[in-house]
């Protein structure tokens, strides 16, 4: 369809009213570049005071010490924390995702819709209740059915099992988060897959390939950017997630939350926002610094979402061009 | 002749195997490749199924009237009750609708009518990645921006807080809805001799009636299960309301502090605030899709469940 430029209503300069609502939408569209802008000066300039404390050692820095007189802060244990989860996470995550988007796509419709709205309906279920469940119901029998044979059995020899296992822990941390980045990744990757021409899946099976083929030769090298984007949304889901995380990793601080096994209590820079927030008392050097971690976990997350957007930018141009051709 | 024959009878059984061999492999390795699938996809479907198995188990216990209209009593004493968190989402929801529906709704106005522009492709893009900026880090903003600023916790801090991830889920969601207005419509309007606003607001706006609604609710339902940027706006208390001004507690909040308890009535309040928390959301999603994706080819609930997955 052609769209067509309205003219305004009357020659010359439009009536007053148009401008008003020209300039009350616009405002309202730069709304968000404002935001953007006034949360990062905001969080700069309220976590000055400990970027000017611990410098550069604010990011690489291991104490973590509230304690007056003896303030020290430093949150690279978290960081690692933040990205250890995320990386067990997505390696635990992102195949079951996509297996259940191709099972979605190739079990008969009557299977394969329900399932498909099932899995968004659980991507509304909040965060606070996969903790719950991890915490009461999940915990108990993963502690006593998997880590601790995996400790007792492997705990001499391999050093990932190598400390007594008492739930609160990265793997379980890690467990929860894969299986709240599931529903994200599986409704993307789904998305993306269908957006596959069925004629290159017909081509591909008239081809004689198998199921498996059709999806080795004409859905993946089609859908490979948006498997990726859908992948790496999940992947900032699971850097910002905050509520379950808090609720199972044991938050542990300073040096003892770099976690050398893992069954080792540690901390994301999500959760030790959520758990010490609100004891921080403004006047001391505490609250700067946790505000410096929201700085820190903003700019992450920023990035990580930045690069899934592009990615997926260029699937979906990909995806128009051959539709038009 | 016989020679031939026998050597036509030699390739052919010379092919048949390598045909065989060929296909029996591939067979072999579809079969593999979908048993994978399939248990990928049991793997991963298991513990969303036990999660909404337990939340109904857990948390049916704990329902009661009392529970879900009393204040909560001191725990241990056996008064176990969520009513000021129920009433406390509820206030914090409409608070954030508030703020957030007016400028979600007029920045996707902004978008889908004025814009054709640099600015406007540079919006959409900080939208989507507004969209996925870590609540907790929302919540911080808030706390610094109210909190500090009026010296004490408060209902309008999670409030703005909230509608910071809402309007961005309905901006989008908005302008798509917009967008699929057809063109003549407004041509139609401004042929009447209306001006553009009238034409927005009383026409377009109308017109894509549906697809805002459904942005609205999904926008509600992320917000309703938020817990993180509300410990440090709202704070949370065990008293019904007191005036926008003061401290008030909420579902995702209650269940996380009962969670931190080491009673066994905790537990289950906690089990109870969580399905009711699950139970409104999940409300508000299947409510969506019955009443404004799929209302035209109606064949009852079940037919609409069976759909689940198609876009129409």
């Amino acid at each position: 369809m052609v769209k067509v430029e309205l003219p305004s209503p009357k020659f010359g300069r439009g009536p007053l009213s148009d401008k008003i609502f020209k300039i009350a939408a616009t405002v309202a569209g730069v709304y968000v570049l404002a935001m953007i802008l006034i949360i990062f000066l905001q969080l700069t300039t309220e976590s000055l005071p400990v970027w000017e404390e611990e410098g550069l050692g604010f990011i690489t820095g291991t104490d973590w010490n509230a304690v007056e007189g003896r303030e020290s802060f430093g949150v690279l244990p978290y960081i690692i924390g933040t990205l250890l989860t995320s990386a067990i996470a997505m390696i635990i995550g992102v195949p079951l995702a996509i297996g259940i988007a191709m099972f979605v796509i190739i079990a008969p419709k009557k299977i394969g819709n329900p399932l498909g709205y099932l899995v968004e309906l659980i991507e509304a279920v909040p965060s606070v209740v996969f903790g719950l469940w991890g915490l009461f119901i999940f915990r108990p029998i993963f502690v006593d059915w998997f880590e601790r044979p995996l400790y007792e059995t492997f705990g001499d020899s391999i050093f990932l099992f190598g400390s007594a296992p008492f739930g609160l822990d990265v793997l379980s941390a890690s467990i929860i988060l894969a299986i709240m980045i599931i529903p994200t990744i599986s409704a993307i990757s789904r998305e993306v897959m269908m957006a596959v021409p069925q004629q290159q899946k017909e081509a591909a099976y008239m081809l004689g390939s198998t199921t498996w083929e059709m999806f080795r030769i004409a859905v993946f090298p089609y859908s490979k950017a948006g498997l990726m984007g859908a992948s790496i949304l999940g992947l900032g889901r699971a850097v910002g997630e905050t509520m379950a995380v808090t609720m199972l990793i044991g938050n542990a601080t300073g040096i003892g939350a770099i976690p050398e096994t893992l069954f080792d209590p540690a901390q994301t820079m999500a959760s030790i926002m959520a758990n010490e927030f609100i004891e921080a008392s403004p006047a001391s050097i505490h609250l700067p610094a946790l505000i410096g971690v929201g700085l820190v976990l903003l700019g992450i997350s920023i990035a990580i979402n930045m690069t899934a957007h592009f990615l997926v930018r260029r699937m979906i141009r990909v995806r128009e061009g051959a539709i038009n051709n | 002749m016989s020679i031939t024959v026998d050597n036509r009878r030699d390739k052919r059984a010379e092919y048949r195997a390598m045909f065989k061999a060929n296909v029996r492999g591939r067979l072999w390795v579809d079969k593999i490749m979908v048993g994978v699938i399939l248990t990928c996809a049991l793997i991963a479907i298991t513990p969303l199924m036990w999660i909404l198995f337990e939340l109904f188990v857990q948390g049916g216990q704990a329902l009661s009237w009392e529970f879900l209209t009393q204040e909560p009593g001191a725990i241990g004493q056996g008064t176990i009750a969520i009513g000021p968190a129920i009433q406390g989402t509820l206030i914090i929801i409409g608070l954030s609708c508030i703020i957030g529906l007016p400028i979600g709704i007029m920045s996707g106005v902004y978008l889908s009518e004025f814009g054709g522009n640099w600015l406007a492709t540079q919006i959409r893009f900080f939208l989507d990645v507004f969209m996925q900026f870590p609540s907790i880090v929302l919540g911080v903003f808030a706390f610094l921006a109210i909190v500090l600023v009026l010296g004490h916790f408060s209902l309008w801090a999670g409030a703005v807080a909230l509608s910071l991830i809402m309007f961005p889920i309905v901006a989008r969601s908005t302008e798509e809805a917009l967008k699929m207005v057809p063109w003549s419509i407004r041509e139609a309007g401004a042929a009447l001799g209306l001006r553009k606003w009238i034409v927005t607001l009383r026409i377009i706006i109308p017109g894509a009636k549906k697809g805002i609604l459904t942005g609205a609710l999904l926008s509600i339902s992320r917000v309703g299960g938020e817990t993180a940027p509300l410990i440090m706006t709202v704070l949370g208390s065990s008293v019904f309301f007191q005036g926008l001004d003061s401290p008030m507690d909420a579902l995702p909040l209650r269940i996380w502090r009962m969670s931190l308890l080491p009673y066994d009535d905790a537990r289950l309040a906690g089990w109870g605030a969580a399905l009711v928390l699950v139970l409104v959301i999940l409300a508000i999603h299947v409510g969506v899709r019955y009443f404004f994706l799929n209302r035209d080819n109606g064949k009852g609930i079940i037919a609409k469940l069976l759909n689940g997955g198609k876009r129409n």
